[in-house]
């Protein structure tokens, strides 16, 4: 069992958060971009990049916080190493996503966005991933996986767990 | 003289494991001390045959699907690599797979056939030789190619794709925008990412070309963060036409510029609304705009803004191309071409059958579908995403066409048809499309925010046997307010798949004790 932090998810300064701002200042619309820049980067954007891109895009701070919370994507604390996202919508449910849904929120021990103790897996909801012809489907950080049944997705996690420990 | 061997690298191909599947082919095929070379091209859309691997023959492409990683080494021994089609898996020629040539397909002509991200493989089959016209063509005729060619907005909302541009155009010079709407939410839909990871430069065309028949320079696809694989395809095809000279400050020599961008949406549904699109791009959270001012007069930036779904820009080559009539020729009444249709959910046969509108909904999901998957009698089709109406066997003679469905409340939409056997609780259905809106309304109207959250309320008690008849009332009354009192479709619509569960499936909206104790309903 690994009990170290996620290792992408605490390194950040306040420099290395400007830099990132700084470079998306002079793109229109730049809020999102930089966003997903600062979540790619960090893996979260920390509370601390509020105050900065409100002065870097001219916004308040509440304005900031409004945005970021508006979007199911960015999230403000630091995920697992894994993020699991399961597909709830309506083609995976007609081929037995929700008993799926059950079992992953079972075997993880944590319901939608939460996060395992031991920081492996952070789980997630998501409203269609597109392999609706070949559900349920299941995404595990940028990799989809299709026609994902209980004993496949144990399977995966245990798999997904040893493949951590191994690198250690 | 090495064989070429194809595997796709679309999501679903790589979602039911693709790229074992290519490596190990590549392995045995080393053991075995033959030379090939695996390109990986995009789905053919057939995707209860993914992973659908293909051989060069003298006779044309030959295919094997679907193959699992412990497949390969049974069918190298038995020949793949030189066609033979003694195993079980071979399907012989891919194109006269009857699921294929069964089809229409003139916006998806080169998927599956080409590398995505090759330019020689998208030229040598047309590609550009639309843009290659336009470029010699005023932009009011390209504008009136368009309009003859009928083609109406692929996203759902059917208004025809000419008239949009032409208001464009008719603004005075300026900066002006075309944006590309691939934030594809609904379930059951997967045709805008088939365009994006297996032919993108159909849509880098299609693009530019909106762009000079709209005077605008610059382009965005605005993408759906949940499509990674789209993001990098689309970002790596950009790139190569812009060194090709395809994009950028002088098209094709021609003094002409157009430059595009991929941004990247964070997962809201309601974003696939073009105003809150709009918003989106420009930084603010994704909330709708009341309509007037359209967003061709007052859109990206306050600027006249071109925005269309993915699969009405990628028809645009082949109009362009071909002429409009030619895509006129196909479909029926006022819904001119053809749909991308989608087979989806509890299917035998799922994937993208591209034809004339007109076919009906059975003929789709029994001849192509070929029925369930779970072999279970078919109970209910949703049709047109999560805001469609659930639909009865009494409706699925219908013709698919935008006129046609709209006669009985039904919703083409975005062509995604997600099928359900009778396991299935309509009850839970009718409950998910409320709870849906609760997660992805943008919260600006007050029918859509809070009724969508009163309706789960409302459907939990019927379900809970707590007066059921009167909540059957006020859920009827309900979803008249959020219908007639709602900004946008999120939810003007969202009481579709709610109304017709309650009209045409009333036994599963009843208190759940009544249906465990019997069967009986009170």
């Amino acid at each position: 069992m690994s009990h170290a932090s996620s290792p992408v998810a605490d390194a950040w300064t306040p420099a290395q958060l400007q830099a990132v701002i700084d470079a998306y200042q002079s793109t229109p619309g730049a809020m999102l971009p930089l966003l997903h820049a600062i979540q790619d980067r960090f893996g979260f954007i920390p509370e601390a990049a509020v105050p900065l891109i409100a002065e870097a895009l001219r916004h308040t701070r509440a304005e900031v916080h409004g945005i970021i919370s508006f979007y199911h994507h960015f999230r403000t604390h630091p995920p697992g190493r894994s993020v699991i996202q399961v597909c709830r919508a309506e083609a995976c449910q007609s081929v037995g996503s929700r008993q799926l849904e059950a079992h992953v929120k079972a075997s993880l021990g944590v319901d939608y966005h939460q996060t395992t103790p031991d920081h492996e897996f952070t789980l997630e909801p998501v409203y269609c991933l597109g392999n609706c012809a070949c559900g349920p489907s299941i995404r595990v950080n940028d990799d989809v996986f299709g026609r994902m049944t209980p004993e496949r997705f144990d399977q995966l996690t245990d798999e997904l767990s040893a493949t951590v420990l191994e690198v250690k | 003289m090495a064989i070429t061997v194809y595997v796709p690298r679309d999501t679903t191909a790589r979602a039911l494991d693709a790229d074992r599947v290519a490596a190990r082919i590549e392995r045995g095929a080393k053991t075995r001390g033959v030379d090939i070379n695996v390109v990986r091209n995009g789905s053919r859309g057939l995707f209860y045959l993914e992973p659908l691997v293909e051989v060069d023959t003298p006779e044309g492409r030959v295919a094997f699907g679907p193959v699992t990683p412990g497949d390969v080494e049974p069918l190298l021994d038995a020949g793949l690599l030189e066609g033979r089609q003694d195993h079980t898996l071979a399907l012989g020629l891919t194109e006269e797979i009857a699921y294929l040539k069964g089809q229409q397909r003139l916006t998806f002509s080169r998927i599956g056939i080409t590398d995505p991200v090759s330019i020689e493989d998208y030229t040598a089959l047309r590609g550009f030789e639309g843009l290659k016209k336009a470029l010699a063509l005023s932009s009011q005729t390209i504008v009136d190619e368009i309009k003859t060619s009928g083609l109406r907005g692929r996203g759902g909302a059917a208004f025809p794709t000419g008239i949009k541009w032409q208001t464009v155009h008719d603004q005075p010079a300026g900066q002006k925008y075309v944006v590309c709407n691939a934030d594809e939410g609904d379930s059951g839909t997967f045709a805008d990412r088939l365009v994006m990871e297996c032919d993108p430069y159909m849509l880098i065309e299609g693009m530019t070309i909106a762009g000079l028949a709209a005077g605008a320079d610059q382009g965005y696809i605005y993408l759906r963060s949940e499509y990674p694989l789209a993001h990098a395809i689309l970002n790596e095809a950009i790139e190569r036409a812009v060194a090709a000279g395809y994009l950028g400050s002088n098209i094709l020599d021609s003094g002409r510029a157009f430059h595009l961008e991929v941004r990247l949406g964070a997962g809201a549904y309601i974003c696939g609304e073009e105003t809150s699109l709009l918003e989106s791009l420009e930084g603010k959270r994704g909330l709708v705009r009341a309509k007037p001012p359209l967003p061709a007069i007052e859109g990206l930036f306050g600027r006249p803004t071109v925005v269309n779904n993915v699969l009405s820009l990628a028809a645009v080559p082949f109009i362009l191309d071909q002429g409009g009539q030619a895509y006129a020729d196909y479909g029926m009444g006022r819904s001119r071409g053809t749909l991308a249709i989608q087979l989806a959910g509890n299917v035998r046969r799922g994937g993208l059958v591209e034809l004339a509108f007109g076919t009906s909904l059975r003929e789709l999901m029994e001849d192509f579908g070929g029925g369930t998957l779970s072999g279970r009698p078919l109970k209910a089709v949703q049709v047109g995403g999560p805001l469609g109406a659930y639909l009865p066997q009494s409706q699925w003679d219908n013709p698919l066409d935008y006129e046609g469905f709209a006669a009985f409340g039904g919703v083409v939409g975005h062509g995604g048809i997600v099928m359900f056997d009778d396991s299935v609780d309509m009850g839970d259905q009718a409950r998910f499309a409320m709870e849906f809106c609760t997660v992805e309304s943008c919260g600006k109207c007050t029918p859509c925010r809070i009724g969508a959250v009163r309706g789960v309320e409302v459907i939990d008690r019927i379900r809970a046997g707590e007066a059921p008849e009167k909540n059957l009332v006020l859920l009827a009354d309900l979803c008249e307010t959020m219908l007639d009192g709602s900004l946008c479709a999120m939810g003007g619509m969202t009481p579709f798949p709610v109304q017709s569960v309650m009209q045409h499936f009333p036994d599963d909206l009843t208190p759940r004790q009544a249906v465990t104790a019997g069967g009986t309903t009170c």
